[in-house]
């Protein structure tokens, strides 16, 4: 019997799957169409697809770029369902900018491309430090020649010249050399920091204009309030030292920096063209108010989020109670403090203008939902980080500042984004009280005699926006959160 | 074990001890940061009270019982516009949480359905959500809102379409719900034996009528409900003891279904049907378009993150859990309901929180379609037509506050009862 | 629990033994976005501070002709689109009836018209514009009522266009008098008296309604023309100026009933008598310019030297000192003339029978030819 095998003692050989596993065919009777249900389902979504892209492109492409108004385009589309595309040939430029003076577009343009290059530091080094130098000076360099006069020529040049030479060092020096020329003792260039540091102060300046000498001017007084806090330390103590930094530049701000500015802007007139604030409008509007709220509130956010941590009593309940109202209450609440209130608040005769104010009210809201998400990034640090700070000996402020705020910052990146996202749509609630953002505008385009009853492409077009700046920044803060994810799932 | 020791023994309490001394430390900066928020909020008063003694307008709630003047069209309650500001606010007030609750409700649905959709297989499917998602995320709700209402307008016959002879639009569902462009007309329950109403606070602005009939309805359905409950667990006993489950669901669906026909029927229940009498349609209940678009917009709107947040949570369950499922036999369908559902609320139920009260503080943004909310007539007509900003927005942001606050208890109170009961 | 002990009691030492390192990074933006907030703030806080010290020295005078010259801007309230009466063109050029008073005023104070900030308001926030000093005037289809003057303390100048509440309908509805729109769904306007007259009316003719609130003109008229509300209520010139933007303007009737009277005007802040005067007298100007034939075309000849009519040479400061009067260069009434027309121009560039608004005078036509528009004398 034993030479009787009903166990095969070779392989078979490999056999190629059957059809209906493999390519187009396989992936669809797996993916699509495994089931009554399921095919039920993608035989709807498939009809309901090529229904919706159909309508919309039958609506969408419409000959009518060039008419003038509404009328014209009836003419053109003749009777057919079409868009009217002249509405946005007309007044696109309105929807991005609103009333800035389009001889100054290059302002605000050069303002948003310099907060990229300002962010790039901040949200990690993604680029070399040379890549990024010779970003700005390129910039800058366009910039100036913006400017034009004999100055800004000569400042274009002197930066061209800049950036081209950082160019060519990175062309000629590869990145292997370069760490060898360093560790060598080469001088690197400075941190890019710095730019991101003077940015707050560059971006209004270009943004509202004016002389040159007020962004110094308010420079200035976080420079004498470090000088003071370093002269004075030795001879007051930390306290006096300390308490002198916050002093001298309200002082400062309050009393000199107008006198300053003007005497200094009397001796040497440096400056361009100011704008109202009340001319801007649309999209820069929007981006405005965001950019603004956000950054201030980050710190502002950090100092609630430590305080509603904080063992002192009253001074968690402070927090927590202005965390708690601010988010109790619709937003469209505080604008109308904006809108109504904040002047009675204020002592007779201040006057802010409403961008300003309601820039105050979106920053006190941004700043408690900030305060939340930097809270969750603290509360996600692990226990052993703050023991850790403990054991140093380090006490509270230099735990914060060397051990655990850099690591709950970084870990509420994503956190941050999203809020930033939330506020900038939310920036669209300001067409209620009267400002011209996109959808206010969209209302004033529609008040013109040519535009009367336009209504859907303005809509699409401001929606389109929205999503493009929301969904692009939404994708880089999942792709943030995907490199700061260290847990292993 | 060292012990610590504070340096300072001898000599008695110095001033600068309040600062360098951690035992009063604390202290000092606690008091220094309560007089400095007094002083601030002192200052705010005193300057709004100048300013307003300037302007002429003490602060006063006053107005609030004086006459309203202007009609509000989407009411629960009865209102005219001899009425005062007071009864405006409130029926303002039943508005917002109208469409909070009916918005929650469906954003909680469509936003399950569509996290769920999200992970399914079929690549057709989960794409198309994914794309909703994105649509609705990246968006301003108030775009979505103000889009939501020209729709409406736009796309639905107006009421003058079902006129004439060869009329271009019929009503649908058998001649029952009409829709339009001003709304949607459903039947309405009706009795024509009704036992009234029970009017609470009399003649007040916070007047509140209640229907008997709905309450006699209630109170036999619920009852027949908790019976049936009953004789279910009865069942169920029988079965653990002897195995053998005896047949109920007869009895079970008499016990509800019988009284409550029977009530229904005592109290002459019937429909009353819309039907095109003048400019509109008379009788049937009439959702206004505008609270259509903001609770379709907002549900939409909250859905997509809802959505996001169901799949994340889906996600947070380990796959073990599903294979286990599978390997005791359970079909996907009732993996997903019995096993991987119940597991995901306690990841989802916080931010879920969240998003209900950011759908309550987004249904404010009503103003834009003219739905009566509380900020339509409060924030609204009410701080216009008397010129009181400073009391109005007061009242207003209290009111929301509260809503707040309590939806947050709630749910956190719900939260906590189903949260894993951890040792 | 001894670690943080031992940390407070670290922070206890002696401050000379403490590291006085320069804060970082947190510090650092903190200090960051406050100076950001410091620079947009820039000529506000310096304004604000200039201002506590002003206050500090007890002088607060309220005169706004100097705040205006001071800035070199008027800045004047308008409604956010409103067509004919105020909406910006694609250059951001604000142009309409409403805007003309503005830029008049601006021409008659700092001779130049085009020395105005627009601001755009909405129904709900116009008065606390004017009342908190954000503008110095209000130019806003505001209909002068007997609370707004006496109870929100504002003072109307005069009025630059009377009007009354009207309806309007499609034909094919067959309505022929607002008696018969018992049942109606109605578009108004909200923020404006128009609600309270609607609801009045209604309940005066024991008639039933159903309100439909909109914000801007333009979505009103989405839904009237959708047949989405049977009726649109406004002013009546807003009713003919929204008939004429129609594809068919032949398919809506404005029924005879006016139910209300809205003299609208431009207003400023109590309080301020001199610059009620200066708006005033500036809009009496172009009345009086239409009534005496000074259009913008003579004007350069009837002002270069003083003619027959003694009360043209006063008005174009030819004769007299009516401008010292006033506080204003002599050839004030001149500059706001030139500005954009008399009154009749100001009409006719902008609202009247040649324009897509295509408005009749009516009511608004000068005293003479049977209107209401009359000017005091300039004497």
């Amino acid at each position: 019997m034993s030479d009787l095998h009903f166990v095969r003692s070779e392989m078979l050989p490999e056999r190629a799957p059957p059809a209906s596993t493999v390519g187009v065919v396989g992936w669809m009777s797996e993916n699509l169409f495994n089931g009554i249900v399921n095919s039920t389902l993608t035989i709807l979504s498939v009809a309901f697809i090529v229904w919706a892209v159909m309508g919309f492109l039958g609506w969408a492409i419409s000959p009518t770029w060039a008419a003038a108004n509404l009328r014209d385009c009836q003419e053109i589309v003749a009777g057919h369902e079409g868009a009217c595309w002249g509405v946005i040939r007309d007044r696109w430029k309105q929807l991005l900018f609103g009333f800035y003076p389009q001889e100054l577009y290059w302002r605000p343009i050069l303002s948003f491309v310099l907060l990229f290059i300002a962010l790039i530091p901040v949200l990690f080094a993604m680029i070399s430090r040379r890549m990024n130098w010779f970003l700005l000076l390129a910039v800058l360099a366009i910039g100036a020649l913006q400017v034009g006069g004999t100055l800004g020529v000569a400042l274009a040049v002197v930066l061209a010249a800049g950036a081209a030479f950082v160019g060519f060092q990175m062309v000629t020096t590869n990145k292997a050399d370069r760490a060898e020329q360093i560790a060598a003792g080469a001088k690197r260039l400075p941190n890019p920091l710095i730019f991101s540091v003077l940015y707050p102060f560059i971006a209004p300046w270009l943004l509202w204009g004016g002389s040159f000498w007020l962004p110094i001017v308010a420079l200035l007084g976080f420079v004498l309030g470090w000088a003071a806090m370093r002269l004075t330390a030795g001879v007051i103590g930390t306290l006096g030292a300390t308490i002198l930094a916050f002093v001298v530049p309200v002082l400062w701000w309050l009393f000199a920096a107008a006198g300053f500015a003007d005497v200094a802007h009397g001796i040497l007139p440096m400056g361009i063209e100011a704008v109202e604030s009340r001319l801007f409008g649309g999209m820069l509007l929007s981006l405005t108010i965001g950019v603004v709220a956000i950054s201030i509130s980050l710190p502002i956010g950090i100092v609630l989020a430590l305080g509603r941590q904080s063992d002192l009593m009253i001074v968690k309940a402070l927090c927590v109670g202005f965390i708690e109202f601010i988010r109790g209450v619709p937003l469209i609440t505080l604008l109308f403090v904006a809108s109504t209130l904040l002047n009675i608040f204020m002592p007779k005769g201040t006057n802010f203008d409403i961008i300003l104010r309601v820039i105050i009210m979106a920053t006190l809201f941004a700043s408690a939902y900030m305060a939340e998400v930097i809270r969750g990034g603290l509360a996600a640090l692990p226990r052993g980080q703050y023991e850790a700070a403990d054991a140093l000996g380090l006490d509270y402020w230099k735990a914060q500042r060397l051990i655990i705020m850099p690591q709950a910052l970084k870990i509420s990146i994503p956190g941050i984004v999203s809020t930033f996202i939330g506020l900038f749509k939310d920036t669209t609630l300001v067409s209620i009280i009267g400002l011209l953002d996109p959808l206010g505008l969209s209302n004033t385009i529609r008040a013109h005699t040519d535009w009367v009853g336009i209504y859907w492409e303005l809509f699409a077009v401001i929606a389109l926006m929205f999503f493009v700046f929301c969904f692009s920044m939404s994708r880089y803060s999942m792709y943030l959160e995907r490199r700061l994810r260290t847990d292993h799932r | 074990m060292t012990t610590m020791t504070d340096p300072h023994h001898q000599g008695g309490f110095k001033l600068s001890m309040l600062i360098y001394d951690s035992r009063y430390r604390s202290i000092t900066i606690q008091i220094v940061a309560l007089i400095g928020f007094l002083t601030l909020i002192g200052w705010l008063i005193n300057n709004t009270g100048q300013n307003l003694a300037d302007l002429g307008k003490e602060p006063s709630f006053g107005f609030m019982t004086e006459g309203a003047g202007y009609d509000i069209n989407q009411r629960l309650l009865d209102y005219t516009s001899t009425d005062t500001h007071l009864r405006a606010s409130f029926l303002g007030l039943l508005n917002t949480l109208l469409v909070a609750v009916m918005g929650c409700i469906t954003a909680t649905v469509i936003g399950v359905m569509v996290g769920v959709a999200r992970l399914s297989h079929n690549w057709i499917i989960s794409r198309l959500m994914a794309f909703y998602v994105e649509m609705f995320r990246n968006v301003p709700v108030l775009l979505w809102i103000v889009l939501a209402m020209a729709v409406m307008i736009e796309s639905m016959p107006s009421p003058r379409a079902f006129r004439g002879e060869d009329p271009a639009a019929t009503m649908s569902l058998f001649d029952t719900v009409a829709f339009t462009n001003r709304g949607v007309y459903v039947p309405e329950p009706l009795f024509s034996n009704s036992l009234g109403n029970i009017h609470l606070f009399g003649t007040s602005s916070l007047r509140f009528d209640v229907s008997l009939d709905l309450i006699v309805f209630l109170v036999v359905f619920i009852g027949g409900l908790l019976i049936s409950r009953m004789i279910g667990k009865r069942a169920n006993a029988t079965q653990e003891k002897t195995g053998v489950r005896p047949t109920v669901w007869h009895i079970r669906l008499a016990v509800v279904a019988v009284p409550t026909l029977t009530v229904l029927w005592a109290l002459g229940f019937y429909l009353g049907y819309p039907e095109l009498k003048g400019f509109n349609f008379a009788g049937g209940t009439h959702m206004r378009n505008s609270l259509i678009a903001l609770w379709l917009a907002l549900s939409l709107y909250t859905a997509a993150f809802i959505a996001e947040i169901v799949r994340a949570g889906i996600l947070a369950i380990s796959k073990g859990q599903t294979e286990a499922a599978s390997a005791l036999g359970l079909r996907p369908r009732r993996t997903m309901s019995l096993v991987i559902l119940p597991q995901a609320l306690r990841v989802i139920i916080p931010p879920l929180i969240s998003n209900y009260l950011n759908l309550t503080k987004n249904s404010s943004l009503a103003i834009a379609v003219g739905y009566m909310d509380i900020t339509g007539t409060l924030g609204g007509i009410t701080m216009n037509q008397t010129g009181r900003e400073l009391e109005a927005i007061l009242l207003l942001m209290l009111v929301y506050l509260s809503i707040s606050l309590t939806i947050s208890a709630v749910m956190n109170w719900y939260n906590n009862s189903v949260k894993l009961k951890e040792r | 629990m001894i670690a943080p002990k031992l940390m407070h009691a670290d922070e206890g030492q002696p401050p000379s033994l403490k590291s006085s390192r320069p804060q970082e990074p947190e510090e650092n933006a903190r200090n960051r976005a406050e100076n950001q907030e410091e620079v947009i703030m820039k000529k506000t806080v310096f304004l604000g501070a200039l201002t506590v010290a002003g206050l500090a020295a007890g002088a607060s005078a309220a005169a706004t002709l100097d705040d205006v010259k001071a800035r070199g801007k008027l800045n004047c309230g308008v409604a956010t689109g409103v067509p004919g009466f105020a909406a910006p063109d694609a250059n951001g050029r604000w142009e309409g009836f409403d805007v003309s008073v503005c830029r008049a005023v601006a021409a008659a104070v700092l001779g130049d018209s085009d020395a105005v900030e627009f601001v755009p308001t909405t129904g709900k926030t116009r008065f606390t514009a004017l009342s908190s000093g954000e503008i110095d005037m209000l130019a806003r289809n505001t209909t002068w009522t007997l609370s707004r003057d006496v109870d929100l303390k504002f003072t109307f100048v005069g009025v630059n266009y009377y009007d009354g509440q009207g309806f309007m309908v499609p034909k094919d509805l067959g309505v022929s008098s607002a008696k018969e729109l018992d049942g109606a769904t109605v578009c108004i306007q909200t923020g404006t008296t128009t609600e309270l007259n609607l609801a009045e009316f209604f309940r005066a003719n024991n008639m039933s309604y159903e309100p439909v609130p909109i914000e801007t003109q333009a979505e009103a008229l989405q839904q009237y023309n959708a047949g989405a509300c049977d009726v649109y209520t406004t002013d009546a010139s807003g009713l003919a100026a929204a008939r004429s933007t129609f594809e068919d303007p032949t398919s809506s009737v404005i029924l005879p009933e006016i139910i209300s009277k809205e003299p609208l005007g431009p207003l400023v802040r109590h309080g301020d008598n001199e610059w009620g005067d200066i708006v005033r007298w500036t809009l009496n100007a172009l009345i009086a310019a239409e009534e005496f034939g000074i259009t913008s075309t003579n004007i350069g000849e009837l002002s270069a030297a003083a003619g027959d009519n003694p009360e043209v040479n006063r008005l174009l400061g030819t004769e007299g000192n009516l401008g010292e009067m006033l506080g204003l260069d002599a050839g004030w009434a001149k500059a706001a003339i030139m500005s954009g027309g008399n009154y009749g121009e100001v009409f006719e560039k902008n609202i009247g029978e040649n324009t897509p608004i295509g408005l009749a005078r009516g009511l608004n036509a000068q005293w003479r030819d049977g209107g209401l528009i009359y000017s005091p004398p300039f004497r």
